[in-house]
């Protein structure tokens, strides 16, 4: 028996959705962008609205998101992804709409944009990657940066009294009305990765029954910002990030 | 006989966009321009045509959802007025970027800054030569009646997706405030989603298995391919300058000097035209629509025949240099402008004209 004979649909056990590109990514190894990208397919290849999905991609390593996902995407100004997705949904009521956004993102030049689509109750999904740096621009300081964390902004670590606390703005989201589900992941092992996949499955069918908006953060990994090998980078991230950024739903209703 | 109803230019133009067939008004309050969106909400088009209208969090907002809506190949528009619009550059610098079609109407107040909410034509820069970063223009009509405010609702429509390019109208604080009967035109209905999927094969409207994926980006990394992309937007632009200027012109044919204005001082500036010619003096007028593109053949062709030209202006002397790379020096070009809302009446028009001629 050789390879061709084992490898029939029957004996696969896992495949490649065809909703990812076969397009090789731009990511760092390590970076949990693309764990995130390949549950997102997932999703939709599952629930089968490849032709029902619009995505808005963010500024930022993510700007490329459109190159993997094999949907219709709209590229959004840094921070105004929850703009296109409102008028988006609201034009498309039987879409299925979400953003995918950063830190720098979605946590500082967005705020005031992401506050408000969470709280008019947009049907709208917003995957949150947090990963406490601004990784596309070369590692300078997030809102999201720890306290003490050195970046290329922050090169003697983030001091509270210059910078200010980081902001937990999933926190302030989950008190919003109009979110129905809040909720913090992450993707550094496979239980981990499951269980992300579960909530964004869950963000998704939330969108189709008009519950509100669902937002799902992701705490995530820059290692090439970091500085830290992938696996280091993991060890690192369950360690400092996961204490300042506690996993679990913040909200479900 | 068509109905005809007296009202304000801003509320002209939320009646055009309703009739129209616009699909979507995203906006935030300011003066001089509220009664766009107060008027649409009042008419609640979401319960007729369908119309979506939702009041923004910020004119940053406002022209981010056109984006969104855009992308979708749906008819979509805001208004503002101009520290507001300042706040859209952005957007509307990655919506000719990427290429979207979209409605902005801008009723002009006096600046810099908080300025004044008095009418102004402050804004002629920002509109007709970007405002936003990098190498990109608007299509601009400037209105100067409330039925022009309403007739160019569908006209800028026609004209955006015909260039797949923003359009905006340029108005002022006098035009939108302003009541007079319009005429409404026949109801036109909304494009269907069939519809925008066949004409539009661009739009984020879903990706069915029959094609590739749609992507709406500004976006260019490779600079063979951004490079390309500009040439396809000068192409654009030039496409515009020959085939969509539009302007008018009044006893131009005989004049000896003519002003040049638009918006409500084309309208101040008719009355000066008419005191001027019952004085003997051989006085016209050219008022553009178009202010991107703008009639620079026009003005080209009457220069051989004149002995000046003046720009008149609700500012310092904006239009003005639009008419003076017309005029490439051939002429004397003068200018005449008032600042923080005052308007001038014919009569100051006309006097200033004549010491133009005679200084």
């Amino acid at each position: 028996m050789d390879v061709k004979d084992i490898m029939k649909p029957e004996n696969m056990v896992y495949s490649k959705t065809p909703v990812l590109t076969a397009t090789t990514m731009h990511y760092c190894p390590g970076c949990s962008h693309g764990t995130v990208h390949k549950l997102i397919a997932e999703v939709i290849e599952e629930m089968g609205i490849q032709e029902k999905t619009i995505g808005v991609s963010p500024v930022g390593c993510a700007v490329f998101a459109y190159n993997y996902i094999d949907i219709d995407w709209q590229q959004a100004a840094h921070g105004r992804a929850p703009a296109l997705a409102t008028a988006t949904k609201r034009l498309h009521p039987e879409k299925y709409v979400f953003t995918y956004q950063g830190d720098g993102d979605l946590a500082s030049i967005g705020t005031a944009e992401i506050m408000h689509a969470c709280n008019r109750g947009e049907n709208i999904v917003v995957i949150f990657i947090n990963n406490g740096i601004y990784g596309m621009t070369g590692g300078q300081m997030a809102p999201t940066t720890l306290i003490g964390m050195k970046t290329a902004t922050s090169p003697y670590g983030r001091d509270p009294k210059l910078h200010g606390m980081p902001l937990k703005i999933t926190n302030l989201i989950a008190q919003l009305e109009g979110t129905c589900y809040v909720t913090r992941q992450a993707v550094h092992n496979a239980a981990a990765a499951r269980k992300t996949k579960r909530a964004i499955r869950k963000a998704f069918e939330n969108s189709a029954l008009g519950k509100g908006t669902s937002f799902v953060e992701v705490v995530s990994t820059c290692n090439s910002g970091w500085k830290l090998s992938p696996v280091a980078a993991n060890e690192w991230m369950v360690e400092n990030m996961f204490p300042e950024y506690p996993m679990g739903d913040l909200k479900d209703r | 006989m068509a109905e005809k109803i007296l009202m304000k230019g801003n509320e002209a133009i939320a009646h055009a966009a309703i009739r129209c067939g616009c699909d979507g008004y995203f906006g935030y309050p300011i003066t001089p321009q509220s009664e766009v969106m107060e008027t649409l909400m009042e008419e609640q088009p979401w319960e007729t045509t369908g119309m979506v209208v939702l009041q923004a969090e910020s004119e940053t907002s406002s022209i981010n959802m056109l984006y969104g809506g855009a992308s979708c190949g749906k008819k979509v528009m805001t208004s503002s007025s101009s520290p507001g619009l300042s706040l859209m550059c952005e957007g509307l610098s990655y919506l000719a970027g990427a290429e979207l079609p979209c409605l902005v109407v801008n009723v002009v107040r006096g600046g810099p800054g908080l300025g004044t909410i008095q009418p102004g034509q402050g804004d002629y820069f920002q509109a007709c030569k970007g405002g936003g970063h990098g190498d990109y223009r608007m299509i601009v009509l400037a209105p100067a009646s409330a039925q022009e405010m309403y007739d160019f609702v569908d006209l800028s429509f026609e004209l955006a997706f015909k260039y797949r390019n923003p359009a905006m109208i340029l108005s002022d604080g006098v035009i939108g405030q302003m009541m007079e009967k319009v005429e409404l035109r026949p109801m036109k209905p909304r494009w269907t989603n069939e519809e925008i999927v066949k004409t539009m094969p661009w739009a984020t409207t879903g990706k069915t298995p029959d094609r590739k994926q749609n992507v709406i980006t500004s976006l260019a990394l490779d600079a063979a391919v951004h490079e390309r992309l500009n040439h396809t937007l000068i192409a654009k632009y030039k496409q515009m300058e020959e085939e969509d200027v539009r302007f008018e012109s009044i006893q131009c044919e005989d004049a000896e000097h003519v002003i040049v204005a638009y918006g409500c001082m084309a309208r101040i500036c008719e009355s000066t035209i008419e005191m001027a010619r019952k004085e003997g003096i051989k006085l016209g007028l050219l008022r553009p629509i178009t202010l991107f593109p703008f009639p620079k053949k026009e003005i080209n062709r009457l220069v051989p025949h004149l002995k000046s030209m003046m720009s008149v202006e609700l500012s310092t002397g904006q239009m003005l240099e639009d008419v003076q790379l017309a005029v490439n020096g051939r002429i004397p070009v003068n200018f005449f402008g008032r600042l923080g809302g005052i308007v001038p009446s014919p009569e100051e028009v006309l006097e200033a004209f004549k010491n133009s001629i005679n200084k």
